[in-house]
This record gives C-alpha cells, structure tokens and sequence, in this order.
C-alpha cells in the first residue's frame, strides 16, 4: 500500500446558490482543485463524486459521467468516474474510495469531489429525501424525520448526562463564531444562546438554529502517491489515516441510542492506523448536522469522556485554539451541509489549516487534523486524519 | 409506497410480527430472515409480539414533510418491547404527556395513504398505559 497526499483542494461558496446547477458546482470546485495542484485534467486519471441524493434533489442520476463531462474528462479521455453514496457521509467516502485507488496503485491522480444542489425542491421534500437516509419502512414510515431521530438522541442525551438546551446551544453559538471568518459559510452571523433558545422548535429539543442549514455546494481535492507529492506542491497534506465503519441503519437497534459506535469505530481504526491519540489531534472538523450530533462526536472520539460533550462545549473548550479546536471551519451549522459535499469539504479545510492558510481562523501550529462524516444517525462513519509532516 | 412493498410487510405491520432466534434468544422486530447476532448459525422463527414495552427515547416534532404536515405536533418515541426488541413508532396520545420510562401498548392505527385517492396504510402505533 502506498501512502497518500493531497496536494490540490478547493471548495465553492456555500448557501442557497439559485444561479448555479450541480454540474456548475462540481466542476468550479473540481477546476479549483485542480488549479490548486498546478496540474491539468489530462493528468486525472480517476474520478469520485460524492452525492447523496441527485435522483430526488434534481431528478439526475449517473452523476459520475455527468461530472466526467461537464469537467471535459469523458468525451476523447474517457477517465473512469464513479458517484459514491452513503447519503451524508457520501463525501467522505469518496475522498477514502480516492485514497484506496492511489494507494493500491490503480490511480496515480485522482480526483475526489463532493456535490449537492438541494435547493432545487421545497423544504418538504428536501425533508423527504433526507429522511430516505434512515429506515425508510421502520423509521420514515412512522413520520420520523432526520431532525426527530437526532432530538430523540438528544432528549435520552439530556437525561442519561444531564447535557441541557444551553449546552447544546453553545455548539451552535461556537460554530458561527468560526463561520465568521470563513468566506464561503452559508452564515457568517453572529449568534447567542439566546438566539438559539428563542428560534422555533422543529423537533423537542431541537430548534431550528441547532439544525445545520439546506445548502448547495461543492467540493474538491487531488489525491496523489506521497512520493510523488512535491512534484506538484511545496505544502503537501498527507493522509495518516482513512477509516469507515458501520452500524445499524435504524436507531433504534443501536447498542446504545447516545453513542454513534460506527463514529466509535472509525475513530479507533483511524487512530491506531496513525498511530496517535486523541491528544495529539490539533484540530477536528465533525459532523454537526445538530448540536447534539457534535457533542457525540467530541465524546465518540475520544475528545471527551462520554456525557462531558456537553459541558466542555459550554466552557468553550472546543473553541478555536481552546483545549481542542472542534469545527474551526463553522461546521456544518455555519458554513452549510450540501450534504454530499461535507465530508470532501471538510478535508479542503484540513488542508487549509495544515497549510497554515485559514486566515483568522487559524488553528496556532496545527500538525494533526481530523476529519469525521457521518452518514444517516450513524449507519455510516468515516474519519480521516490528516498531517503536514509525513 | 406502492401496494406490494406495503402489502409484503404487512405481518409486520398490521399484527407485531418479528423473529425470535432459537440460538442467541434475541427477539428482533421486524421480520428478519438473518439473525444479525449468529448470522448463519441462527434459527429464525417468527414471533408475534405481546405489543407491550416502555418509552426509551422520544421527541415532539414539529416540523415535517408534507405527508405529515396534518399531525404536528406529534409524539415520536424509540419503545423498547418487553422481549426486548426496539422500534420507532409515534405515540397517540397528547404529546405533552409522553415521557421518557412511561409505558406504552400498541394500537392499530392509520399510518399514511396515497393521496385522496390512494390506498390508505394501515398499522401499529403505541399509546401510553392508563396510569
């Protein structure tokens, strides 16, 4: 097996892009990217696309030879591309299904990108189609929604732990304060407890300001051999480690409804893969589709011991250059959840951060990022960890 | 959802059916034809539950998609059978009396239909024990 680097990564603005179609989206990030390795789309010779959704979002399937065409990689270079899918989780696994093809060999450039256009439909179907990433007969069926599964992990959350709305809200507050200072979040606002306390309730105890927004967005990065790395860049980020793992597609048949044991899982492999601890991670981008999701998170990955999420959140702990930098990107909350693009987004922010170019929000020293994709509430999980140093 | 998918689970849906597995004892609902714990050393029989357990996790939505808009706010709760078994289910009564630990039992119920012209699909939801 080869080890691995990115050494080309871009992601568009996020938010509701009313201008722009999915194929627009994917090939600015992709160009992007490819712009940023200094390399030109004759050198791809293996594409990923991560999308959760694009037969309910725009009615388009076989997206990976849409994506090869609009990018000028199909007609005459005919370069292999393949759509990746394990709904919000779909990005990350692309970005792992690029790594495999390079480290195995089978790829010497490849191209991961993540893609979603959701604002193409109404809330009620956006809804629909995001809840096909539960148990569509055992979950869906009942009217549970993706907001009602994670509140319900949420209340058993507050009553196991103690973890309160103040807490939960404080994720949220924490997420837009490092949104601000990134140019292409959805929410570059300011927010307090309050706000948050005060917004409408979507699903008890969630408000709609503890749920990550409906977005559009794209994502890209350029996978290549780490010996091959300065061939292109001066500031390769290498790949430590990539690490999936799965769970039950329904909650409710979860060893324990507040642990996500795929995160558990993922985080455990890719750890050990790397050969680190928790402690040695500088920074971390989670998956805060709802505040609760990265309080399970901080503890599923072994940030903090498991009921302590919530508080540490509240103490700011998890604020930039705090005890452990959680989302310094604005998570998913600020910067938006085009839910295919997340997880190849969040890798363009390690590459950010690790390159020392996130400006103002600018992890001090980073050296070891993470980055952790959840797919449904948990049925899927990749984590990544990312280094400078090789 | 089209007749047939509906139609096939409807053991499931309308009577409580699950499995039981001979090997492991674990009860699992609904049907599955694979023990997830024993895998091919399990021995699958079905099992009707007794439609009795406790709320182990719930939440009051409010915001859905269309095909429940005419409900919230509604109860949804993870119940916990007292075989053992989990499912996800809303609970009928008013939501503001639905609680973590209450007891609950099933009831057969209106689930959805296919417009004002559609099948309607009928199953089980839960509602709270009298206290």
């Amino acid at each position: 097996m080869r080890e691995v680097a990115i050494v080309g990564a871009k992601t568009t603005e996020f938010g509701e892009l009313w201008e722009k179609s999915l194929r627009d989206i994917v090939v600015e990030a992709g160009v992007g990217a490819i712009e940023d390795a200094g390399i030109s789309g004759e050198d791809i010779d293996m594409m990923y696309v991560g999308n959760m959704s694009g037969g309910k979002f725009i009615e388009q399937e076989h997206l990976g030879a849409l994506i090869a065409d609009y990018s000028g990689l199909a007609k005459g270079l005919n370069v292999p591309s393949t759509r990746v899918e394990a709904a919000c989780a779909s990005g990350g696994l692309a970005l792992r299904q690029a790594i495999q093809a390079v480290a195995s060999g089978y790829s010497n450039v490849a191209i991961a990108a993540g893609a979603e256009k959701m604002t193409d439909i109404d809330g009620s179907g956006v809804t629909d189609a995001l809840a096909a990433a539960a148990d569509r007969e055992w979950e869906g069926i009942q009217g549970a929604t993706f907001p009602g599964i994670y509140a319900m992990i949420a209340k058993l959350h507050m009553a196991q732990y103690g973890t309160t709305s103040e807490q939960l809200a404080a994720v949220a507050v924490k997420n837009h304060e490092n949104g601000m200072n990134n140019p292409i979040a959805q929410f570059k606002s300011k927010l307090t407890i309050e706000q948050v306390l005060k917004s409408i309730m979507v699903s008890d105890p969630l408000h709609i300001l503890d749920c990550s927004p409906v977005s559009d967005g794209a994502a890209a990065v350029i996978v290549v051999p780490a010996d091959e790395a300065h061939k292109y860049t001066d500031t390769p980020i290498y790949i430590k480690a990539s690490a999936q793992a799965s769970d039950t597609i329904a909650l409710h048949d979860r060893r324990d409804i507040t642990t996500l044991d795929a995160s558990v899982a993922a985080g455990k492999r890719a750890y050990e893969m790397a050969g680190l601890t928790p402690k040695d991670i500088n920074f971390v981008e989670v998956h805060d589709c709802f505040t609760i999701a990265e309080i399970c998170a901080i503890e599923d990955l072994g940030f903090f011991e498991k009921g302590k999420g919530g508080p540490a959140s509240l103490a700011g702990e998890t604020a930039l250059n705090a005890k452990i930098s959680v989302n310094p990107s604005g998570g998913l909350k600020s910067t938006g959840h085009p839910v295919g693009a997340t997880g190849v987004k969040q890798a363009v922010e390690a590459v950010h951060q690790l390159r020392g170019e996130a400006g103002k929000r600018q992890v001090n020293g980073a050296k070891y990022g993470m980055t952790h994709n959840v797919g449904g509430s948990g049925a899927t999980a990749v984590v990544h960890i990312f280094s400078n140093e090789r | 959802m089209t007749v047939p998918r509906f139609w096939r689970e409807q053991q499931s849906r309308y009577n409580l059916v699950g499995s039981h597995c001979k090997t492991c004892g674990n009860y699992y609902y609904p049907i599955r034809n694979l023990c997830p714990e024993c895998r091919r050393d399990g021995d699958m029989e079905q099992y009707k539950f007794k439609g009795t357990g406790k709320i182990v996790t719930c939440t009051v939505t409010h915001t859905t998609s269309d095909e429940f808009n005419d409900l919230v706010p509604y109860a949804l709760a993870i119940v916990e059978l007292d075989e053992g078994a989990k499912l996800t289910t809303q609970i009928v009564d008013e939501p503001e009396k639905v609680a973590i630990g209450k007891r609950v039992h099933s009831v057969f119920r209106k689930l959805g239909s296919d417009g004002d012209s559609g099948i309607i699909y009928y199953g089980t939801k839960f509602e709270l024990d009298k206290e």
